[in-house]
């Protein structure tokens, strides 16, 4: 039997929050300070409060940017989830699929991204579409085979007593193994999440007019330094915040999930 | 009310050795018996109850429930596991109405029968809570009325206590009884616990290991209601000391 620790509200916010926050806010700090004494220059090290005031003086394109890379963020993280799920059931629906398209997706595997990127382009033409190819590519694969983990996760136990009901096969599928997976699906979730960030900047630097990858590109290339490491910092933001959106998600429409995820994953 | 005629079951491990969990086994259990099955690891117990169930089919031999033979699943029999298995997502009340559910069976009589079924167990106003909130014996407890929604005249129970703490056990042991006095059936009862086994049981099946098959079946010849005070009654004592004798050898039987 697992009893939490029974700690004060004031000690958990202490804790959770202000700990992180007080020891960013000192490398922040500390980083600053080297930078002056030691007169590190803006093109190699920029300071923090460089990169901020770069940063906000052209707050309007880089929202713009911001946007443009979110969109191919979510529209690949969305084709990841889509067609994982179906993948997965396929896949676990029987040993002969399973050995015939687990060999298929390793090979999607094995293709490196950033050289796959420019052919895509080729194919699919200089737009959105090839960049959410490559993000789904990046993305997906540990999705479903967390999802292939929690169709097959499901105690015999509980597999026997549909069988002992005579539920259908559609019917094992959907009222256990699906639900049962639900802990898997959104462990692979936010896994797929932070990758499909890595995706889209992958996009960007192959072929992109826009996008915070993009902006990495073009500010470096004019020694425009502070303005990239700004880029790299809102990337940074965006892993985080998506992460916590699907752990939101799941908290709030499966809270019995978080218990199932403490105990076995 | 259960036949089992010669029944023989042989499993293909993934090396393709044959492995006899059963060889040879015949049983008969009256309507509203209740009969124990005990005997070593290995011995086709689980596997037993299994081919009752319908659940797996038998190599050789015959199994009949009320004359017809078993083939497939039947709607007659409930099945409690060892392990509770709730489902995590659903409510005691919706486990206890799972497998209505999944029958397609789910109505208005049902949903009453299983508040019933939960007060006779001693779980009413936990209808509402989720399994992770529950202890294990009430866990098991809610296992327990979702064999018995359905109603069924069979219930399978594969060493329900096995996975739960002595004072539980013994609890939930007494729990049983009371359950089949006032909701009667024929119940097949793995268990490893000897005392149990007589305390429970009408008959208690010895079987012996490697390949499973039936060593004797001894009568426990205890009066009802039981209890655990009867334990250091004769009749107790000769009947655990006869399983003991036939599942550890004479020897062991007298020193222990």
């Amino acid at each position: 039997m697992h009893a939490p620790a029974k700690t004060r509200p004031r000690a958990r916010w202490v804790a959770d929050v202000a700990q992180p926050v007080g020891a960013l806010a000192i490398f922040v700090a500390l980083w600053e300070l080297m930078c002056r004494v030691f007169h590190v220059p803006a093109y190699l090290v920029p300071t923090p409060s460089a990169i901020f005031t770069d940063t906000a003086q052209l707050a309007g394109p880089v929202l713009m940017h911001t946007l443009a890379t979110s969109e191919t963020v979510l529209l690949g993280f969305a084709a990841s989830a889509v067609i994982s799920l179906p993948l997965a059931v396929l896949i676990t629906s029987s040993p002969l699929i399973a050995n015939a398209v687990y060999p298929l997706l390793v090979l999607t595997q094995s293709i490196p991204k950033v050289a796959l990127a420019p052919i895509l382009v080729v194919i699919f033409g200089s737009n959105e579409l090839p960049r959410v190819v490559v993000t789904f590519l990046v993305a997906f694969f540990p999705l479903v085979l967390s999802i292939a983990a929690g169709i097959t996760a499901v105690p015999p136990e509980l597999i026997e007593l549909g069988r002992a009901c005579k539920a259908s096969r559609w019917r094992e599928l959907w009222r256990i193994r699906l639900p049962y997976a639900v802990p898997f699906v959104f462990s692979g979730l936010k896994a797929a999440i932070t990758l499909s960030v890595v995706g889209a900047v992958v996009g960007e630097f192959v072929n992109a007019d826009r996008g915070l990858g993009y902006l990495i590109v073009t500010s470096t290339a004019f020694f425009k330094v502070p303005l990239a490491w700004g880029a790299l910092v809102l990337l940074s933001l965006m892993g985080i915040v998506l992460f916590q959106a699907v752990v939101i998600v799941e908290r709030v429409f499966f809270p019995w999930a978080i218990d199932v995820d403490k105990q076995t994953l | 009310m259960i036949v089992l005629e010669h029944v023989a079951k042989t499993f293909v491990s993934r090396g393709g050795e044959e492995v006899a969990a059963l060889a040879d086994a015949s049983l008969q259990a009256r309507r509203n018996e209740f009969v124990c099955l005990v005997g070593p690891s290995g011995c086709g117990k689980s596997t037993l109850l299994r081919l009752v169930a319908g659940l797996v089919a038998p190599t050789a031999g015959t199994i009949s429930i009320a004359g017809s033979a078993v083939t497939e699943p039947r709607a007659d029999t409930g099945i409690v596991f060892q392990a509770p298995t709730l489902l995590p997502w659903a409510t005691v009340l919706d486990n206890v109405l799972f497998p209505l559910d999944m029958m397609g069976r789910l109505d208005a009589a049902g949903r009453a029968r299983a508040l019933d079924l939960l007060a006779l167990v001693g779980l009413t106003g936990f209808e509402g809570k989720y399994p992770r909130e529950l202890s294990g014996g009430m866990q098991q407890r809610a296992g327990i009325c979702r064999a018995l929604v359905h109603e069924p005249d069979i219930l399978l129970m594969d060493e329900p206590f096995g996975a739960l703490d002595a004072l539980t056990r013994e609890e939930l042991t007494i729990e049983v009884m009371r359950i089949w006095r006032e909701r009667p059936k024929t119940i097949l009862f793995v268990t490893h616990s000897i005392p149990e086994a007589v305390l429970l049981a009408d008959r208690v099946v010895v079987m012996s290991a490697r390949p499973g098959r039936v060593a004797e079946i001894v009568e426990v010849n205890l009066p009802r209601p039981r209890d655990f005070d009867m334990e250091a009654r004769r009749e107790f004592q000769q009947a655990t000391h006869r399983i003991r004798e036939l599942i550890f050898g004479a020897r062991h039987a007298r020193a222990g």
